[in-house]
């Protein structure tokens, strides 16, 4: 298990492996923001929470199609269905090494940007927060995503099609904590309500993932 | 003959009139699909009976 | 015939061509009674009911956007058991049924959002509201197209149908996720259910009753449309099983020319 996670991870810090272009991704939507709302600082305050969220999702959804596909096309998906270890913690790894490597540096960027965006000061901490206890939840559900869609030639517009609609909860919730802590309001339920998806998600979707590839490897 | 609807004319018969036409595109195009599947099916067990 | 033999009675139905012979056999009776039962609620509720002292004459869209809105959740409950049958038990017309019915659940939506943007407008005074109700039918929506999307995307039918069960059931949670986020996000205009509760018929809670004058045309509406789904989901079945048969029939032609 350690072993796969490790070339996973190897894989995405190679050329070529698409690390970074998540990041690239959520700095340029977040620059862009400004452009499109105006420039007005009190304005960016306000909504600086929900755009750093929503960046922060579409950077992570950018990077799914490439999750399980490089492993289906050289075959060595294959190969690990018939490996030893059940599919459901190869598709648990898959998902974890997707976090580290896309989840994990959009958590430690966002402060930045939530300086371009003149997030208020008490912002940053639950900012950190949310998306640390959301974004796991956001590359579940994304690995199940991407298992349903590995073998169609063109997933990827169906793809975020298919895994938009299973984020707005993780949204709605990671917002609202964000958005809430930016106001210097009580954070709580919506913390506790992100926390609860994020575990149950873990829990109980690499069962359905792994369904899913099995069908798709038959 | 329609009743008079007050201010609210417009409202109510858009909102009939775009159901309407939603729920008669819904069942013109399933009838058409189900007569093309049908006549093809057809067509296609005759080819094979004939065909043995 | 006891319970059990009943039980698998029913499950004679799950073959295609038995299937096929009893749909066409009752499927006039669905569409005329069908067609019947909205006709009359139709005209009843448009010509014969007397405007609300509220809300005048609009409240006659009641007797479209009510039912299609109950359609279009039910068409969703239908999917996800017609879904689990298919994986549990592998009859094929099952996963055709789930296939069959999801566009109907597309208009019912459809039609339950356009009447609510209509009769929004006058009412609350905007087409559009990020009301709860009005947030999750349009998620509701989504789930519907990422559906059909994903079945009309894969070739090998089967593999469709087990990856569309599998995404009917997770989209079920996440859609009744969906619905308590967004009430968490946002309490709105919308009022509550009124139709179908209790409270609301026998007139205990004076606040929001749906009064027994607009109740009965609302009550034919809603049987006439459940009528309506069942005939089209019964013809549009059939379609699919249709075809499934020629898909079936071309392969085998392929293999033994």
């Amino acid at each position: 298990m350690i072993a796969l996670l490790l070339r996973d991870l190897k894989l995405a810090f190679r050329a070529g492996g698409g690390f970074g272009l998540g990041l690239a991704f959520f700095l340029i939507v977040t620059v862009m923001v400004p452009f499109a709302v105006g420039p007005q600082s009190s304005l960016l305050a306000t909504i600086a929470a929900g755009v750093l969220w929503l960046g922060a999702l579409l950077a992570c959804l950018l990077s799914l199609d490439r999750l399980l596909a490089l492993d289906w096309e050289d075959g060595s998906l294959d190969l690990l269905a018939t490996a030893p270890l059940p599919l459901e913690a190869v598709v648990t790894v898959k998902a974890l090494a997707h976090w580290l490597t896309t989840g994990l540096p959009l958590v430690l960027v966002a402060p930045i940007l939530g300086v371009l965006l003149n997030l208020p000061a008490p912002g940053f901490f639950w900012l950190v927060i949310s998306l640390l206890v959301g974004t796991p939840a956001l590359s579940v559900i994304g690995t199940f995503g991407a298992a349903l869609t590995v073998g169609l030639k063109r997933g990827g517009l169906l793809l975020s099609l298919l895994v938009l609609p299973l984020y707005v909860p993780t949204l709605i919730f990671g917002a609202e904590v964000a958005r809430r802590g930016a106001l210097g309001m009580e954070t709580q339920t919506p913390l506790l309500m992100l926390a609860g998806i994020t575990a149950a998600t873990i829990a109980l979707l690499p069962f359905a993932s792994a369904a899913v590839l099995r069908i798709n490897l038959r | 003959m329609i009743p008079d609807l007050g201010k609210y004319t417009d409202t109510v018969l858009t909102s009939y009139a775009a159901s309407i036409v939603l729920l008669a595109a819904l069942i013109v195009f399933s009838v058409l699909r189900g007569r093309k599947v049908r006549a093809e099916m057809e067509k296609v067990e005759q080819r094979m009976t004939r065909n043995g | 015939m006891s319970i059990a033999a009943k039980a698998n009675a029913l499950w004679e139905y799950a073959n295609p061509r038995k299937f096929l012979a009893t749909s066409e056999r009752v499927l006039p009776f669905f569409w005329i009674t069908s067609m019947f039962c909205i006709a009359l609620g139709l005209v009843w509720g448009f010509f014969f009911t007397p405007d609300d002292y509220k809300q005048g004459s609009t409240v006659k869209i009641i007797y479209l956007h009510v039912p299609a809105a109950l359609m279009a959740i039910n068409c969703w409950l239908m999917m996800l058991v017609t879904s689990l049958i298919w994986l549990v038990r592998r009859h094929h017309v099952s996963a055709l049924a789930a296939r069959a019915a999801a566009p109907i659940g597309i208009v019912m939506t459809l039609i339950a959002l356009v009447t609510g943007a209509i009769w929004g407008q006058p009412m609350w005074g905007t087409w559009w509201a990020w009301d709860p109700r009005l947030t999750s039918f349009l998620i509701l929506f989504l789930f519907y197209l990422g559906y059909v999307a994903l079945w009309e995307a894969i070739e090998d039918p089967d593999t469709a149908a087990d990856l569309t069960s599998v995404l009917c059931l997770v989209g079920s949670v996440f859609a009744i996720l969906s619905r308590y986020a967004v009430n968490f996000w946002n309490q709105g205009l919308h009022q509550g259910a009124s139709v179908l509760r209790a409270g609301a018929v026998t007139g205990t809670d004076t606040e929001e009753k749906v009064s027994n004058i607009f109740f009965y045309p609302l009550l034919v509406c809603i049987i006439g449309f459940v009528l309506l789904f069942v005939a089209l989901v019964l013809y549009r079945t059939g379609t699919e099983i249709r075809a499934r048969r020629i898909k079936a029939l071309l392969a085998r032609e392929r293999v033994g020319g």
